[in-house]
């Protein structure tokens, strides 16, 4: 167990809730700086994404921001020294998709993650089947390797994916990619009723978290709610400031 | 008269290639699909309804035609399997089809495919006005402009053609969007990816349908030289459909090369082609492990290929496979070899081909074997749609 998980499950065995927001790295604003705002904003960890070419994982704001920060010519090391630079108490879980980690070497990005004070790594294309190596690397190096699962995941898939997942279990709320969208799917509910009974690790509901209202709704049955686009699109359209605002009030909304 | 493949495994490997690399909400489709598919693709009233319309709507077999003056002028024994002649124009129609009809039998209410010349997505439409299906087909906005025409056809078959903006506009782009509406739209959607590219079972799936092309040329060409096999058999390369169904009847038997043909584009340097198996690097994209044009960081590459068909940073896993077993060799043309064959085809044999195996034709034109070479190419698709681009091409060089 990592430093992720220690976090999570001690805000959730306090009764509380966590919120967890994403923000992609290397995108203008997303710096130090604003890591330690959404830490001070009450977050009990962050995930920073690490651009790359094909999000297939995620909808338009999300895949601009990618698309943006790798022509400005960002690269996983930039987004390393921004964490390590940051060097926030909170946990810090990168989001990546496989084709970079694989590139790198599982090994070496691992090894280079940890320097920077990586807790957690997410890689949203690597389901739990081809996910062992990763795992077994992340485990040996106290990262926590985040598995997914999602509507129409199978029971026995479930119960595999709760065994190996390392921080928490991040249950995707709706059939499709980030985004935020008008409401909370039923099935959020489903996926984290299906999980409960075959693992003791947190379970952080994301994709589609838009507002406050929603994160609470969600918090009603899973430990937490992870928000992306939400924060993502008031940066993207410049608004830093508005985006931290409305994190302090996902904070709000989230029972803490 | 053809040899079992036993590839892939149950995880859907070739050797260290395909798997399944993607987000955890497409699994259980996956799954249906494999399970769906291990059963059908044995199923007698499938089979049957499958090589009924093969033959009456796509006009199965095709023939075999031996290029008689383009082998006098090279000093070769070339034949070309016309796949041109099947219905749409290119060998697509084989996968399309057969999908389409896997789909109706798994209950899904709507297709969603990617295109990237436009060929895939014509045979889509058709295979989905002819069985009555809803479908709407990706394609970047960069193809939607080179190949118009295909636009227009796949519209008035009936599907949604919806351009896609991002990146470099291209095919890649166009599986990435497709596959975004999947993830959102699984349950009552199925996806016709167009190649044998993505994760499992599509690889093994689209070969299986596509494996026509050579199970129909083998006879064909025996037939054909009193009993001989082909010195050669070769084949253009961008996802590797075409290829992998001319090859799958002959690999593994001695004394025959097979020869796939890359589009090597307008240079070396990354960005310039789309010589994945020549000059990538094994990553993942798209689902699968393969080779891929990628930066340092692993990155996808921009690609360049005169050919809209072609243009691909990836390539089916099992090429990679056959490419490391020294199963298969694979070597790259220009977008000038290509237009030279393009014009070579057309002037010599009466034959206007697609751009994509226009590249093995420009190869051949090289001379690249020994005089007296039997050589079995897949003719992939017809050129109509390449056209403008010809023209304006031949018109700036």
């Amino acid at each position: 167990m990592g430093r992720l998980e220690d976090a999570l499950r001690a805000r959730r065995d306090s009764g509380g809730h966590a919120f967890v927001p994403y923000v992609t790295g290397g995108y203008p604003g997303v710096d130090a700086g604003l890591l330690h705002r959404l830490a001070a904003a009450g977050a009990d960890a962050i995930e920073i994404g690490i651009p790359f070419s094909d999000p297939v994982m995620d909808g338009g704001v999300i895949q601009e921001a990618s698309a943006e920060a790798l022509r400005a010519g960002v690269r996983p090391g930039d987004v390393l020294a921004t964490i390590r630079e940051a060097a926030i108490e909170a946990p810090v879980a990168v989001m990546t998709y496989v084709n970079p980690v694989v590139r790198h070497g599982i090994s070496s990005f691992l090894d280079e993650a940890v320097a920077a004070g990586v807790a957690g790594v997410i890689v949203p294309d690597l389901p739990v089947d081809e996910s062992s190596e990763l795992g077994r690397e992340s485990a040996a190096r106290g990262v926590d390797a985040v598995l997914l699962a999602a509507p129409g995941t199978r029971e026995e898939r479930m119960a595999e994916i709760g065994r190996r997942s390392r921080g928490f279990v991040y249950c995707v709320a709706t059939y499709g990619v980030t985004g935020a969208r008008d409401r909370v799917e039923g099935t959020a509910g489903v996926v984290v009723a299906a999980l409960r009974p075959h693992t003791d690790l947190p379970l952080l509901v994301g994709v589609g978290i838009g507002t406050p209202a929603q994160a609470a709704e969600v918090c009603a049955f899973a430990d937490g709610a992870v928000v992306g686009s939400a924060l993502m699109h008031r940066i993207v359209g410049g608004d830093v400031e508005g985006a931290i605002q409305l994190a302090s009030a996902f904070r709000r909304a989230i029972p803490s | 008269m053809t040899i079992a493949t036993t590839l892939p495994d149950a995880r859907g490997r070739f050797g260290t290639y395909g798997g399944r690399y993607v987000p955890e909400v497409l699994i259980p489709a996956l799954d249906e699909l494999a399970e769906a598919w291990a059963e059908l693709r044995a199923d007698a009233g499938f089979r049957a309804e499958l090589a009924r319309l093969s033959e009456t709507f796509v006009g199965r077999p095709t023939p075999m035609t031996r290029a008689d003056r383009l082998s006098a002028r090279l000093g070769y024994e070339i034949w070309l399997k016309r796949e041109d002649l099947a219905h749409t124009g290119a060998h697509k129609i084989n996968n399309a089809l057969g999908q389409a009809l896997l789909a109706k039998r798994l209950g899904k209410e709507r297709i969603i495919a990617e295109t990237g010349a436009g060929m895939h997505g014509v045979a889509t439409a058709t295979a989905c006005a002819l069985l009555g299906l809803p479908c709407v087909v990706y394609m970047g906005e960069e193809d939607t402009r080179r190949q118009a025409p295909n636009v227009s056809r796949m519209e008035l078959l009936g599907a949604e053609v919806v351009p896609v903006t991002a990146g470099s506009r291209t095919l890649k782009e166009a599986v990435n969007e497709a596959l975004r509406d999947w993830a959102a739209s699984v349950r009552t959607t199925h996806y016709i990816i167009g190649s044998v590219v993505g994760p499992h079972p599509f690889p093994v799936l689209v070969r299986d349908l596509q494996r026509v092309i050579g199970d129909e040329a083998r006879p064909q060409f025996s037939g054909a030289t009193g009993g001989a096999d082909p010195d050669v058999v070769t084949a253009c390369v961008g996802g590797g459909s075409n290829a992998i169904g001319m090859f799958t009847a002959f690999v593994g038997t001695p004394g025959i090369r097979l020869i796939g043909v890359e589009a090597g584009g307008r240079g070396s340097r990354l960005g310039e082609h789309c010589s994945s198996l020549t000059q990538g690097h094994p990553g993942i994209l798209h689902g699968a492990m393969s080779y891929l044009l990628q930066d340092d960081d692993g990155q996808v590459a921009r690609t360049h290929s005169i050919s809209a068909g072609l243009d691909y940073p990836g390539v089916g896993p099992e090429h990679a496979y056959l490419r490391d077993a020294g199963l298969a060799e694979y070597v790259s043309a220009s977008d000038e070899d290509a237009l030279d064959g393009f014009q070579a085809l057309s002037g010599s044999e009466g034959i206007i081909p697609a751009l994509e195996p226009a590249h093995v034709i420009g190869w051949l034109l090289h001379r690249p074997l020994e005089p007296g070479t039997s050589v079995l190419v897949c003719l992939s698709g017809r050129g109509d749609k390449d056209l403008d681009t010809v023209r304006a091409s031949l018109r700036i060089s």
